[in-house]
């Protein structure tokens, strides 16, 4: 195996022979793994093969779950409290930067607008979507339409936005989709993503336009269930379509609307891709996630990357306390 | 009486769809007018917009496949600059990038399905102590933002010289994407039939056996929605990519070359908009052959709450 590794990384072969190996090396391996070692428990004595075999199934994941994120989380929590390199102890000046540096907090004021804006529109516009869908004969087709942003990634997102955002000086022609509507109706064209702090509402924009189509899909299942005996009856009693909505949709389907909220609030608090490509964090569109992967990889700050990073996991342990009260509350454990 | 009512209903017909009709086309712009320029050239993408095609339909005879040649093989490709005099350039190779994507995606899907799925038929039919605990620790674990590992990782890596390599980023993948796997997995595998597994038992069968044999097949769908997902997820993926990866050119995949292209080559258009759909045709291809299956992954993992 090791030798196939060694020649996979030196090797001058054509590029899809390569490319074809390294996927049988890498998947077959996995695959032998598991066989060779549930083969060699299964050689040993009944007692110890039933003590040992469930940990043949589990193992390979605990270990790997171990080495990237278990462990990760407290060594990150250790160098936070380290200097750039991760040689000299420094107490809590990486959180005192983290949370006085000018930059952090922009990016903070960032984040919170990210969140706020970003995942509030994304479920409003998702459940107005879903209602008129199913209301509508083109439903398909029409979610389809919406739904399909999910499947660009976010710098394919960026080329696409660069171009409705796209800016010219005044008297040349536009070629962004924008800054033409605004000079047909004979506006001067605007430097979009140079304006502070409008700039985060448009790069939020993009945002939104990925991720409806997650929430639509979900609202749309949910609304589905609502029993359609119950809106009958309130139609029947004279409630408006209004009415319907705010009193008996909204509330069935509430759950639904909680979890749609979490996960992409969490998706927000980690953006980083976005803001990357389009501005690279410049005029004042700092995120926390990029601020983590410029203080990483342009200053060589593990120290202060290291702290940003704890307090995003900070940020998200009300989801993970939340997330284990329910499990606890299933009974198939 | 009952026409107003009639009247009403075709209004709010009307209504619904024209709402439904703008949004739809709100959504859709974007990413048509880059697909039209994609196919425009070196010039009239910089010149005009693209809409041109629809308010001077002469223009359509210029459409061609030239800029995707241009991204797909490198090759050199000569246009005239604002000046006048003529430059040569050397467009991206895309398609080796493309390679790399499908060498770095394909394992990094394959192998977290298969140790998410040895896992969660662990913990739904095993008995073994630390059972519980270990269980908790992956829910736990769902909502970790992958950024806490990031430098961690990155250390082991140059301890270990595997920075650059494609084991070290199907690695990293396989471990950001095993606390959502196992969860979905386990959902599924803990709703089997007891009987289909005990009556294996009973047969003599072994664990591996059943596993291999029984538990596989029937939980395709759930395997599909996963798989689904983490290919998406790991072949849109820029930043574990920029981490693990690096920004050596003969490993670097897709999302990272487009990435590239829009910061060093910001301006040159025909080569973002043809990079843009190359690196989005495998996505959307799974995307509108699988969207079921998405679509029951996406309702799935819901349940999570």
């Amino acid at each position: 195996m090791w030798l196939i590794f060694i020649w996979l990384r030196d090797s001058k072969a054509s590029k899809p022979v390569i490319a074809v190996v390294a996927i049988i090396w890498g998947v077959g391996g996995v695959g032998l793994l598991f066989v060779i070692s549930n083969w060699v428990v299964e050689q040993l004595p009944m007692k110890w093969m039933r003590f040992l075999q469930p940990y043949v199934f589990v193992g390979p994941a605990l270990a790997i779950l171990s080495w990237y994120l278990a462990i990760p989380t407290f060594r990150t929590l250790v160098l936070s409290l380290y200097d750039a390199a991760g040689v000299n102890f420094v107490g809590l000046d990486n959180y005192i930067f983290a949370f006085t540096d000018a930059s952090m907090l922009e990016s903070f004021r960032n984040n919170s607008l990210w969140l706020v804006v970003g995942t509030s529109m994304s479920v409003i516009l998702g459940l107005l979507i879903a209602v008129l869908a199913d209301r509508s004969k083109f439903e398909t087709i029409a979610k389809s339409l919406i739904f399909l942003p999910m499947a660009i990634s976010f710098v394919g997102a960026g080329v696409i936005w660069r171009f409705v955002y796209f800016y010219k000086p005044a008297g040349q022609q536009q070629i962004g989709l924008l800054n033409a509507i605004v000079t047909a109706f004979g506006g001067d064209p605007v430097g979009w993503l140079t304006v502070r702090p409008w700039n985060n509402f448009l790069l939020i924009i993009i945002l939104i336009w990925l991720q409806t189509g997650f929430a639509m899909v979900l609202l749309s299942a949910a609304l589905k269930g609502v029993p359609s005996e119950l809106m009958e009856a309130a139609r029947m009693d004279g409630a408006t379509e209004i009415q319907i909505f705010f009193n008996i949709i909204i509330p069935y389907i509430q759950g639904t609307i909680v979890s749609v909220s979490t996960t992409i609030l969490i998706a927000t608090l980690k953006i980083f891709d976005i803001v990357f490509v389009m501005t690279n964090g410049l005029y004042g569109t700092e995120v926390m996630a990029s601020q983590q992967y410029k203080q990483m990889f342009k200053f060589q700050h593990f120290g202060h990357g290291s702290a940003v990073a704890i307090v995003l996991l900070v940020a998200v342990i009300p989801v993970m306390v939340y997330n284990l009260k329910q499990f606890r509350e299933r009974e198939a454990f | 009486m009952n026409n107003s009512l009639k009247q009403q209903r075709l209004i709010s017909d009307l209504l619904v769809n024209g709402t439904l009709l703008l949004i739809c086309l709100v959504w859709t712009i974007p990413t048509f007018g880059v697909f039209v320029s994609s196919f425009r050239t070196r010039d009239d993408i910089t010149q005009t917009g693209w809409w041109t095609i629809f308010t001077n339909p002469t223009t359509l005879a210029t459409l061609n496949l030239d800029n995707y040649s241009n991204v797909l093989t490198g090759k050199e490709y000569v246009y005239k600059s604002p000046s006048g005099e003529e430059k040569t350039e050397k467009g991206p190779n895309l398609s080796m990038n493309f390679i790399n994507s499908l060498t770095v995606t394909i394992p990094a899907t394959l192998i977290p399905i298969l140790i998410a799925a040895f896992a969660a038929y662990g913990f739904a039919w095993m008995n073994f102590p630390g059972r519980k605990i270990f269980f908790v620790i992956v829910v736990a674990l769902l909502v970790v933002p992958l950024q806490i590992a990031l430098i961690p990782v990155l250390r082991d890596y140059t301890k270990l010289n595997l920075n650059g390599t494609f084991l070290a980023i199907w690695l990293a993948h396989t471990g950001f994407g095993l606390p959502l796997a196992i969860y979905l997995l386990f959902n599924y595998i803990s709703q089997l039939p007891r009987d289909i597994i005990e009556s294996a038992f009973i047969d003599g069968a072994s664990h591996f056996t059943i596993f291999t044999k029984l538990i596989m097949p029937l939980s395709t769908p759930a395997l599909a929605s996963f798989g689904i997902f983490q290919f998406l997820w790991v072949w849109n993926d820029l930043l574990v990519a920029l981490v693990f990866l690096g920004s050596k050119p003969e490993v670097s995949v897709l999302q990272q070359q487009l990435q590239n292209l829009v910061g060093t080559k910001g301006q040159d258009w025909h080569l973002l908009t043809a990079g843009a759909f190359v690196t989005m045709f495998v996505p959307l291809l799974v995307f509108f052959s699988l969207q079921r299956y998405f679509v029951r992954g996406l309702l799935a993992g819901s349940v999570k709450g």
